[in-house]
């Protein structure tokens, strides 16, 4: 059973087409999908977490159709590029939102979360609120709330973009561990090829609302597709993604 | 803090200028509120005086009345203006630019408009049945519901400006991050979204309540000014109209006080210092 299965997703948003896109994932995959500014990478991914409803096509998560489930019901954790932690809780609160929400008391989801504490460093910063925290900081907390729900996949839409050097390789190696220690299947939605290298079993390349190529990155330098885009974000051509060309088929198996 | 100086002298004239202003409209306000306390001072109306005015059965009646009714129509502006701001903050839809117009109608109109299209309104077929309505349950509009109904109407606008603006300071991301975490659209709402606005939201009800507490014209068109509908702003008129400038500017006194506490309290609660 995959962890993602996605089949002839398409939605529109203003003037921009997604999709058709397909896609299946492994259970314990670490997916980055990758492309430039405009791509529908966050439209995907926002689709996948339930809060854009496509137009066509299905999406499973762990077996379960969740096309028309809310993103409530989907099993999904969710960290946007600006971490979007609750500033007027503090971080154990923040921490312990979903178990709380999911009806638990504050002890119990406290106790839910020791591992996660630990595993992740958050210990000296439970008491402390969002607004002062790092940027670093603030990722770490926000994956630690995201991994909390106990997701069946979890969604990482630009997670060190906003980072300086040293925070985003400091979360990079957090994220290596925390996929290493839990299995758990992950899309990690970048524009950096360094990043990349760094985190991913899998790399997707979109562009204009098509997933181009999905492989592991020693395969697709290995042989390289002949799209511009794609040949582009491996740093394969010096030129920009301008093609014109039509898509390749937006299928893929992971 | 002083901020460093602007190079060149148009903009020194500038700054000049901005303070002179600024200087200057402070001190009118300052002096129109010192007044108020001088004309007592220089008639020899003490404390005790004052205390004595503002503890008169009727005067008593009034600001008891005054302070029920506005904080009913708290109620009822809070009420309308949190999903109304919501929904005008968070969602386009074909109409929005039509509605949050309309919405500010009440701002820019007279209040005493607002009293004479009440009149209007209960002249008609639908009002006459709503009023017809309210006799079978007992329920006259000349009393503190004709009260209420004013206030809300002249001071809804103001509260559905600040809650729109305090939701705009909040993020849809983590509107989404709630949802995706395990809320419901109502639990996201309850659990994040209006405690990360909470500041915004009071202001606006502190705001609008404070509005509330001076309505004047309406109630004068709408209500009239029988002894069981007198509020504060209606008894200064009355009193003032049969030459108790004591008692009036007693009222008034309380009143000042009243704006002051509201200002105090939504400056305290600005935008920009919550999560800071």
């Amino acid at each position: 059973m995959n962890a993602l299965e996605i089949h002839g997703l398409s939605l529109t948003a203003g003037a921009f087409r997604l999709g058709p896109v397909g896609l299946a994932l492994s259970q314990g995959e670490y997916l980055v999908l990758m492309g430039a500014t405009g791509s529908g990478k966050s439209l995907l991914v926002k689709a996948i977490c339930g809060l854009l409803v496509p137009e066509s096509g299905t999406i499973t998560v762990g077996g379960t159709d969740v096309t028309q489930l809310p993103p409530r019901a989907r099993r999904i954790g969710y960290v946007p590029q600006t971490s979007a932690l609750f500033p007027h809780l503090s971080v154990l609160r923040n921490l312990t939102f979903p178990g709380e929400v999911a009806g638990q008391g504050l002890h119990q989801a406290r106790e839910g979360i020791a591992n996660l504490v630990d595993m992740l460093g958050l210990e000296s910063l439970l008491d402390r609120i969002p607004p002062t925290l790092s940027g670093g900081e603030r990722q770490k907390v926000a994956l630690g709330r995201a991994l909390a729900a106990r997701p069946a996949l979890l969604v990482l839409d630009e997670p060190v973009s906003a980072l300086d050097e040293p925070s985003r390789r400091d979360i990079c190696r957090v994220l290596r561990a925390t996929h290493q220690e839990l299995g758990i299947a992950t899309i990690h939605v970048c524009h950096s090829l360094a990043e990349a290298k760094s985190v991913s079993s899998q790399v997707g390349i979109m562009d204009r609302g098509q997933l181009l190529c999905l492989g592991a990155l020693p395969d697709l330098f290995a042989h390289p597709p002949a799209h511009p885009a794609v040949r582009a974000l491996l740093g394969l051509d010096a030129s920009p993604t301008t093609s014109e060309d039509p898509a390749l088929p937006a299928k893929g198996n992971v | 803090m002083l901020m460093p100086r602007p190079v060149g002298s148009a903009r020194e004239s500038l700054t000049i200028l901005s303070f002179v202003a600024l200087g200057l409209f402070a001190l009118a306000i300052l002096t129109l509120l010192a007044a108020d306390a001088w004309y007592l001072v220089t008639h020899r109306i003490g404390f005790a005086d004052v205390a004595r005015i503002l503890n008169a059965p009727e005067v008593r009646r009034s600001m008891l009345l005054s302070l029920g009714t506005s904080l009913c129509s708290l109620v009822l502006v809070l009420a309308f203006a949190i999903p109304m701001g919501y929904a005008l903050s968070r969602y386009r839809f074909p109409g929005h630019a039509f509605l949050s117009t309309l919405v500010d109608v009440p701002i820019v109109l007279p209040p005493v408009v607002t009293g004479i299209s009440l009149l209007a309104f209960f002249g008609t077929g639908i009002g006459m049945a709503v009023k017809e309505l309210l006799r079978t349950a007992h329920i006259s509009l000349i009393s503190g519901v004709g009260i209420v109904l004013c206030q809300f109407l002249v001071s809804v606008a103001y509260c559905i400006r600040a809650t729109t603006a305090a939701f705009d300071e909040v993020s849809g991301e983590v509107e989404d991050v709630a949802l995706v975490l395990g809320c419901s659209q109502w639990q996201a709402f309850r659990r994040v979204t209006l405690p990360m606005a909470r500041n915004g939201v009071i202001a606006g009800g502190i705001m609008a309540w404070a509005r509330a507490i001076g309505v004047f014209g309406p109630l004068m068109v709408f209500v009239g000014t029988g002894p069981h509908v007198q509020v504060m702003p209606t008894s200064i008129w009355l009193e003032l109209s049969i030459g108790n400038v004591e008692a009036s500017l007693s009222i008034a006194l309380v009143m000042v006080l009243l704006a002051g506490l509201a200002l105090a309290l939504v400056h305290r609660l600005a935008p920009g210092r919550q999560w800071t």
